[in-house]
């Protein structure tokens, strides 16, 4: 047996890691291939240290095992279409950190990951239930990414206006989270949901309108089941709360609620951590203290029975067509021990929340009561095309906006409860045939 | 050997002579000049235009090759609603906005073509949204029709009083769709204004001294030497502003992506929608494909509606 240049460097790196890691002798032992290197393609960051720390871990693995990495960061929109042409062509980057449903699109593109998910399971206490729905091949076992971290929509909203309102607390029910609605107006202090074709914002809400009614996409079985009375209660619903909304929603974007909130305009709206990040610390003093008064709380519960919302999921994948599998499973499983993915979450303040449950102790967590909220995104998260698959019909019937025109097309007037839902199941058959 | 010798070096010059005759022949010339060209053409024109064609008789999703199944993504548009209204919205918006373009860009081409103060600065002004990036003049028009922080709505609420409310420039489906309309023909003005200012300087004044010496009034000069003289680029600009409009993008998709409730997605921003973000490949190029013949009618009738006029040619209009 000989000894490369490169063994020695690896093994010298390893022992030199081991010095000061705990994960070292993983690394030393995992067979990553000789003169091994990895292209790696992830969305651009949504928060400053998002990509400064990413990058960084991505160093700390390069130093460890001498594996040189590349990272390309896409655009959000552009993310899917380049994961489509490196699945089609078999070319291009070695590891893809995706969307939520991306792997489940090209599965059978990709190599098992099922080791490393089960080990960073055991020793970081298990993932999550919606995570391994995520990780995992539609009803198997084989995990075929790692859910690296989500982003949450809970409610964010103004303390004072809600307690102005007549509430201590923000409602938990719909009955409650209406008559709060309501009252909010009156006051000139409106909520305010995008109900526009916002990738984000838009489906969030609508999303969690149905879920929370109890009313999904499709059955287990993936059949069609939006038009039931679960979804015309949720439809009815819609109307009446979007007669207290501020007018203008109908066209509103992904920005639309933040350049709002951000204005003082509205007092209640459903967005990630990173909107009360960016108006708290806003030089503007008079931005900066709406930040102050800011908070966050659960979206209402409904007949669900649960809290429910979406979770904007980042899903890391590794390609059969990469020549180093051993190299890219490594930096991926890198990337997720506690040395590296803490000091991500920690820095990007809790917009990126763990999918692995022992993160939940993470110090991120810890400090500002106001973001904790966002520290169980995992566990109310339900996903695109809930109650079925995670599959490419779920992913196109959201990026269609079915769910979000339905509702629209209600509070807007243009069509009933009835003729929306029907119209939903319509435009959802043609993408959940077979 | 000597005799072998000549042999090969007469066959050689054989070969020289039939190189040199072939290159001599000017059919093969031309064919072996226009090679490049066409090769070019293929490639980057033809090739794509006719994959487009052909994924659209296709199931192909992103990242998945497709299956031919014949006509069965343009029976299913068909029978789509939010198809239908596309086409509708598409038809209005071309229509719209090209009439409003034509309307203001020849008023200014005729103001312009006339001896103003600071023509060249008014020219250059005029320019203005022809160079903006598309994207950038979206943006500005997203925040000039924005339900709360709209200038237009402040102007008429908080500064004149004239009205108690914001105007919801896009969150209903007719003021949306005006609106588009009324960002496209600002964005649009230039090319039309400057191309007829073009048309207009290469008119002689000699034919307008004749006009007025036989006693026409100036809507009379206008009717009969401007709009003829015109006619030909007319004809050229009414054309590609067609084509431009009917395959506008990024101004719709930027400001309303559609929306709301697809009251104003057009055929091209619902057929990038449903084959990129929605991954339906084959759907997406069935939209694109169902544009062709919309442009290729728009194309024919001014190409032999105006261009090829008989009058041009020295006969009757008929």
């Amino acid at each position: 047996m000989s000894i490369s240049r490169r063994d020695v460097l690896i093994g010298g790196a390893g022992l030199a890691a081991g010095a000061t890691l705990p994960l070292a002798p993983a690394i030393a032992q995992a067979k990553i291939e000789q003169g091994a290197t990895l292209r790696v393609l992830r969305p651009t960051k949504f928060v400053e240290p998002d990509q400064r720390i990413f990058d960084e871990n991505t160093a700390a693995f390069t130093k460890a095992t001498g594996v040189p990495v590349r990272v390309d960061y896409a655009g959000w929109e552009d993310l899917r279409p380049q994961t489509a042409v490196t699945a089609n062509t078999g070319a291009g980057p070695d590891v893809v950190v995706g969307w939520a449903d991306d792997p489940h699109i090209f599965s059978d593109k990709l190599i098992d990951l099922t080791d490393i998910a089960e080990e960073l399971g055991k020793k970081y206490g298990g993932w999550y239930p919606i995570a391994q729905k995520y990780g995992k091949k539609d009803k198997t076992e084989q995990w075929v990414s790692i859910p690296m971290g989500a982003s949450g929509a809970p409610a964010v909203y103004r303390e004072s206006h809600v307690k102005e309102a007549g509430f201590d607390t923000f409602p938990k029910d719909l009955d409650g989270f209406l008559r709060l609605c309501r009252k909010l107006k009156e006051q000139g202090h409106p909520a305010g949901f995008a109900l526009g074709n916002a990738v984000g914002d838009g489906n969030a809400f609508c999303n969690w309108l149905v879920w929370t009614h109890g009313g999904h996409m499709v059955d287990e079985n993936n059949k069609v089941t939006i038009n039931s009375k679960e979804t015309i209660e949720a439809l009815k619903y819609a109307k009446a709360l979007y007669e207290t909304f501020i007018p203008g929603t109908l066209s509103w974007l992904d920005i639309s609620n933040n350049k709002a909130l951000t204005a003082g305009e509205i007092s209640v709206t459903q967005n990630g951590v990173s909107l009360y990040f960016s108006i708290s610390n806003s030089t503007d003093e008079k931005i900066a203290a709406i930040g102050k008064d800011l908070n966050h709380a659960t979206m209402p519960v409904g007949p669900l029975g649960r809290p429910s919302e979406p979770a904007l999921v980042i899903n890391a994948m590794a390609f059969k067509h990469t020549k180093f599998p051993n190299a890219a499973k490594e930096y991926l499983r890198f990337m997720m021990e506690k040395e590296q993915y803490d000091k991500w979450l920690v820095g990007c303040y809790g917009y990126w929340t763990q999918p692995l449950m022992a993160f939940k102790e993470s110090s991120v967590w810890q400090g500002n009561p106001k973001i904790q909220i966002y520290r169980d995104t995992w566990e109310r998260a339900l996903w695109s095309g809930y109650k079925g698959s995670i599959n490419e019909a779920a992913g196109t019937v959201n990026a269609e906006y079915v769910v979000v025109q339905m509702v629209a097309s209600v509070c807007s007037g243009q069509a009933t409860p009835e003729e929306a839902a029907a119209e939903a199941e319509r435009r959802a058959k043609r993408y959940y045939r077979t | 050997m000597a005799s072998a010798a000549t042999e090969s070096r007469t066959v050689t010059g054989r070969r020289q002579s039939r190189l040199v005759e072939l290159f001599d022949y000017k059919p093969f010339l031309i064919f072996l000049c226009l090679l490049p060209a066409a090769a070019f053409l293929l490639v980057f024109l033809s090739y794509p235009l006719g994959l487009g064609i052909w994924l659209a008789f296709t199931d192909t999703r992103i990242g998945r090759t497709g299956q031919f199944i014949g006509f069965e993504n343009f029976v299913s548009l068909w029978h789509d609603r939010v198809f239908i209204t596309t086409v509708g919205n598409t038809l209005l918006y071309t229509g719209a906005a090209t009439v409003g373009k034509f309307a203001l860009g020849l008023w200014l081409a005729l103001l312009l073509n006339n001896h103003l103060p600071f023509k060249s600065l008014l020219r250059a002004i005029i320019l203005i949204p022809w160079i903006v990036p598309t994207v950038l003049s979206a943006i500005a028009f997203w925040w000039i029709y924005d339900p709360q922080f709209s200038i237009i709505s402040y102007v008429l609420v908080d500064v004149l009083g004239w009205r108690d409310s914001y105007i919801d420039f896009l969150g209903q489906p007719w003021p949306a769709r005006w609106s588009l309309i009324a960002a496209n023909i600002w964005r649009g003005i230039p090319f039309v204004a400057i191309s007829l200012l073009a048309g207009l300087q290469t008119i002689s004044p000699s034919l307008y001294e004749a006009a007025m010496l036989d006693g026409a009034n100036a809507w009379q000069r206008f009717r009969h030497v401007t709009l003829p003289m015109l006619m030909p680029i007319l004809a050229v600009v009414l054309t590609f502003s067609v084509l431009f409009t009917f395959t506008d993008f990024q101004l719709v998709y930027a400001i309303t992506r559609g929306g709301p409730v697809n009251a104003t997605h057009l055929m091209a921003t619902l057929a990038f929608q449903r084959g990129i973000p929605g991954g339906q490949l084959g759907e997406g190029a069935a939209i694109a494909v169902a544009m062709i013949p919309f442009l290729v009618l728009a194309t024919l009738f001014s190409y032999f509606g105006l261009a090829r006029r008989k009058w041009q040619q020295g006969e009757d209009n008929d």
